[in-house]
């Protein structure tokens, strides 16, 4: 198995997840992405979408509502403006 | 001499007190508690916010920066945003505040600096109205909000944005009570424009550059304005937090001192009884004396 991302999903009123994952799609401003592990620098704004996130066999869908996505190497970064699992 | 009765109400109104006190205070710390968890809930947004500028502030170069960042280049026009209680009863809360404000205020004002003053807060405006009341250019009133949501400090955040653009403020200061703990909230100043960028928060890159959706310019200028947001919101919080404990704190010295005052009272009342009682058996023993 390679290596893990560590995946961190912040709302203005609490952290929604946070954790080491397999793999992230998220809707980016202009058009979707997904996210591995050592993804390069990125940056973008979101619009409104889903969140997937892939660990193993499981996935865990989140709503969000514009915000941003940041890539480095400490990981994925998201600061939605909402945040629901769906 | 008071007479026993009006002793006696007396007891009775402080004892009314008391228990008026006693109920604020296990209210305070109830919300105390709730407004406690949405503070610490709120931190890593803000934090994590924090260091997606730092990262762009570091990558954008001197002219292309947005001015929410880098300022107005000049710093002669100042605003002071002072976020404050909307309800007394809470100790030295709102004074400890707005005390520091002044005294920015006042040293502004001697260095020949131009001000305008932002209330966020009821109690905040009578205070820097005696003294600044010309200079307050516009008071929020959050009494009516019952929590504290992204959408309570974006009006505020519009306001100053709003001020910035249109030239009339250099550079925006925020004064609030950071939450330390219970026992301790300290006044806080906070600059929002220009955004302070802390240098250490800066992530290494490990030799590769950022790539942005859409430019970085783009990104920049959605979220600087929403920084701001957030940092108002953030503070609100703080301030919340910290007016419940600082009223928890004032309604436990208010219930505690009542507490003094009724034993003090009822000795009072009991050494008057007695006196009185000797006074009445000395009457009768010595007119059954005389008989």
């Amino acid at each position: 198995m390679a290596e893990k991302l560590h995946f961190s999903l912040v709302a203005p009123e609490r952290a929604v997840f946070s954790g080491e994952v397999d793999r992230v799609d998220a809707p980016g401003a202009e058009g979707d992405f997904g996210v591995l592990a050592g993804h390069a620098p990125f940056m973008t704004a979101l619009r409104e979408g889903v969140v997937v996130v892939h660990d193993g066999a499981t996935t865990r869908t989140f709503e969000i509502h514009g915000g941003f996505a940041d890539v480095n190497a400490q990981g994925l970064t998201i600061l939605a403006e909402h945040a629901v699992e769906a | 001499m008071a007479s026993l009765k009006d002793m006696r109400v007396r007891i009775s109104s402080v004892k009314a007190t008391q228990k008026i006190t006693k109920a604020m205070q296990m209210v305070a710390a109830a919300k105390l508690r709730r407004s406690q968890d949405a503070a610490q809930n709120a931190r890593p947004y803000a934090t994590r916010m924090a260091a997606v500028i730092a990262n762009l502030a570091a990558g954008v170069s001197g002219d292309s920066a947005p001015k929410l960042l880098t300022g107005a280049g000049r710093s002669q026009r100042h605003l002071i945003v002072v976020a404050a209680a909307d309800r007394g009863l809470a100790g030295g809360f709102t004074t400890s505040i707005v005390r520091v404000a002044r005294d920015r205020i006042a040293a502004l004002l001697a260095e020949g600096k131009d001000v305008k003053i932002v209330t966020i807060g009821k109690k905040a405006v009578p205070p820097l109205r005696r003294l600044y009341g010309d200079r307050i250019v516009e008071s929020f009133d959050l009494s009516a909000e019952r929590t504290l949501t992204l959408s309570v400090a974006q009006p505020i955040a519009d306001r100053i944005i709003q001020l910035y653009d249109a030239g009339d403020v250099d550079v925006v200061t925020l004064y609030f009570s950071r939450f330390k703990s219970v026992v301790s909230q300290t006044p806080t100043a906070l600059q929002l424009i220009p955004a302070q960028v802390e240098g250490g928060a800066v992530t290494d890159l490990q030799g590769a550059t950022y790539e942005y959706e859409p430019s970085e310019e783009g990104i920049l200028e959605t979220l600087l304005p929403r920084n701001i947001t957030v940092q108002v919101l953030s503070a609100l919080l703080e301030n919340m937090a910290g007016f419940y404990a600082s009223q928890m704190t004032a309604m436990d010295n208010a219930t505690r001192n009542a507490g003094d005052m009724i034993k003090g009272l009822t000795v009072q009342y009991n050494r008057t009884r007695q006196a009185q009682i000797t006074k009445e058996l000395i009457e009768i023993i010595s007119g059954a004396e005389a008989l």
